[in-house]
């Protein structure tokens, strides 16, 4: 047999019909919805009086919209647009017959953090959402990415997706990271190296001891921001980490089913002479805590450096960092952390799981953030959020000045009430820069948990290796 | 779907890279539970200021390029997030083409799948349209998705490459859903064998 890459082996596990001209069926193991992006793919079955073919593999929560206050389960404490849309949701969950975590469910959080809680996510699956940061779901050794709308509609009535194959992109993360260097570091350092479309076209697998060395969670935050180097799908094989993550958990296989499927998922890992179309190495002990200063995600650069200027790029870029400079109303020259801010988001599907918010406890700890600092914390699930009461953590955060919220997207995107306002400045946890992305005119810097926390208490940009 | 065959329009030059779904349907826009009526914002935060009056220097915005059926862009279009209100919207203005170096891979997915036909073309041949684009109303290009070939104003030709499924599919404005269902049968043969082969899923 020809050596394979993990994702050519996932890949064939799915082929449901090829085409002569290699368009391929993919079979999908588990489609996770939520309320922005299929309302429409919902109607579109009722209009041309489709089911959902699958069910049980279907799993629904609202998390884009929800707001993170209290009282929230009721309508009237959503805006009517937002109302409108969870309440399509409900509706949708009961009609099909999907899977469901409503707003007032404990287990609800965002689609990307509730799969893998719940033990929907496995290794070898297929997993799709109409959200870009299914990418996350990669971390188990699942095939996992971002459809758009017609197309969960498309899965939705088939269970498959209309496919070619991508290329395999291996990047290998070697040796040890530094103290203070996380897994958001390794994410932002590969694409601030790779570029916003380096992985166009490919299926990223991740390798390496450093990749290794990282918990599950911080897998899933490498894989999370695959989707902004532009590729298909980040992948990490799986592992003991891995096996022992989804063990117990409320939808994984137990007895001999856990038997039979572990023994499939420790063939899941690339072969020795397997074929790759670019490999991309970095050493782990070069990777430093960083930092985007710009509106792209490949606007990177460690804490130590100086905001650059637009000459310092080239081709189309000059005018784009040039339009960024203005943006976020950066002079060239500045140190990093000279930037003073006014607000400081931790949570999101990159950065809302409980190991990040130990991590920011870690630094926050009988500490209080800067004076007039707007800062909020918002766990992922609401699993996560009722772990981190237990452990103490909320304690430390609200001691410190946080505002401990419930479970949502939140101002990772701002769709619901959390948002910049004009001119804002944010340290946040999230994956995307983009202009008005947390708010119209907001300005955002993206940044590990670590390291939001230690701005937390400066006021400014700050290398959290000075607060450890 | 619309068919989509050939197209002479104008062309709005864009040359910024990374233009992505945040820039090309901001959030609040996707709270709807329609697919109709985006193209009022599309670029919603570069077009107009808060109180809903034109940025005049956005290319839409002027002139010769408010009935524009054809952007050129700049590399990596549509970069971000996977909302199919991206396309819905650029749809819904009238635009039915955009050309650039290359795309993200769910905008471009989801261009096929409403009508809209993204080319991709070398460097050279994206700079050459983009200062044909600039020549503003007077300059209109021409698709013809059979032959494969973008036509600038001056007669000047470029090829470019398309998946023959998404090609065929757009010509004849197919329905993706309905084709796969022609091939139940397959889905249900592979279903019965993943279901014996991996019961856990």
């Amino acid at each position: 047999m020809s050596p394979k890459t993990l994702y050519d082996k996932i890949w064939d596990a799915h082929v449901a019909h090829e085409a002569e001209d290699g368009t391929c069926l993919l079979y999908i193991d588990r489609h996770l919805v939520h309320e922005v992006t299929s309302p429409q793919a919902f109607e579109g079955l009722r209009m041309t009086n489709r089911k959902v073919r699958a069910p049980d593999k279907t799993i629904a929560v609202p998390d884009h919209n929800v707001p993170t206050t209290p009282g929230r389960n009721d309508p009237k404490n959503m805006t009517e647009d937002s109302a409108i849309q969870v309440a399509a949701l409900d509706r949708n969950a009961k009609e099909f017959g999907i899977h469901y975590y409503p707003v007032s469910d404990v287990r609800q959080g965002i689609v990307h953090i509730v799969g893998p809680e719940q033990g929907w996510t496995l290794p070898g699956m297929t997993v799709v959402c109409g959200d870009s940061h299914t990418a996350t779901h990669g971390a188990f050794g699942a095939l996992a990415h971002g459809i758009g709308t017609s197309e969960v509609e498309h899965v939705l009535a088939t269970q498959t997706l209309i496919q070619k194959k991508s290329k395999n992109m291996k990047v290998e993360i070697t040796g040890k990271l530094a103290p203070g260097v996380t897994a958001k570091d390794i994410t932002l350092s590969v694409i601030g190296k790779t570029g916003t479309a380096g992985g166009t076209g490919y299926v990223i697998e991740y390798c390496g001891e450093a990749i290794r060395d990282l918990s599950m969670e911080g897998r899933m935050t490498v894989c999370n921001m695959a989707i902004e180097g532009g590729a298909r799908a980040g992948l990490i094989a799986p592992d003991e980490k891995t096996y022992e993550y989804c063990m117990g958990r409320p939808h994984a296989p137990k007895g001999a089913q856990w038997e039979a499927a572990l023994a499939w998922w420790k063939t899941l890992y690339s072969d020795d002479d397997a074929h790759w179309d670019l490999v991309i190495t970095i050493k782990g002990e070069d990777i430093a805590p960083v930092v985007t200063w710009g509106t792209s995600p490949e606007d990177v650069l460690p804490i130590t450096a100086n905001v650059p200027s637009a000459d310092d790029f080239e081709g189309g870029k000059v005018g784009a960092a040039q339009r960024s400079l203005d943006y976020m109303g950066l002079t060239p020259g500045t140190p990093l952390t000279d930037i003073e801010i006014d607000t400081v988001f931790i949570g999101s599907c990159t950065n809302g799981r409980i190991e990040d918010l130990r991590a920011a406890a870690e630094i926050l700890k009988g500490k209080k953030i800067k004076d007039g600092l707007r800062a909020m914390i918002v766990p992922g699930s609401g699993l996560v959020r009722a772990q981190a009461e237990e452990e103490g953590l909320a304690d430390i955060f609200k001691e410190a000045g946080f505002e401990w919220r419930l479970a949502g997207c939140s101002m990772c995107l701002a769709m619901n009430p959390d948002q910049l306002a004009e001119g804002e400045r944010c340290v946040s946890t999230s994956n995307r820069n983009f202009e008005g992305r947390q708010g119209y005119k907001g300005r955002t810097h993206l940044v590990s948990p670590g390291m939001a926390a230690a701005a937390a208490l400066t006021g400014r940009l700050t290398d959290v290796r000075e607060v450890m | 779907m619309d068919k989509f065959e050939t197209l002479t329009g104008i062309a709005a030059p864009m040359p910024l890279v990374n233009i992505d779904t945040d820039m090309i349907i901001p959030k609040q826009f996707l709270k709807t539970i329609k697919r109709s009526g985006l193209g009022a914002n599309l670029f919603d935060e570069m077009r107009f200021d808060r109180q809903g009056n034109e940025i005049p220097d956005f290319v839409l915005n002027q002139d010769a390029y408010r009935s524009a059926e054809i952007i050129v862009a700049g590399d990596n279009f549509g970069c971000g997030s996977s909302r199919e209100h991206a396309p819905w919207a650029i749809k819904d203005f009238g635009i039915r083409c955009v050309i650039s170096t290359s795309f993200a891979d769910i905008f471009y997915n989801n261009c096929f799948k409403n009508g809209i036909l993204p080319i991709v073309l070398p460097e050279e041949a994206v700079d050459l349209l983009m200062k044909d684009a600039e020549k503003g109303a007077n300059a209109r290009m021409t698709i013809d998705l059979e032959a494969q070939t973008v036509t600038a104003s001056d007669g000047e030709t470029f090829s470019f490459d398309v998946d023959p499924f998404r090609k065929r599919c757009l010509i004849e404005g197919l329905d993706d859903i309905g084709l796969t269902m022609e091939k139940a049968a397959s889905i249900d043969t592979f279903e019965a064998q993943a279901s014996q082969a991996r019961p856990w899923v």
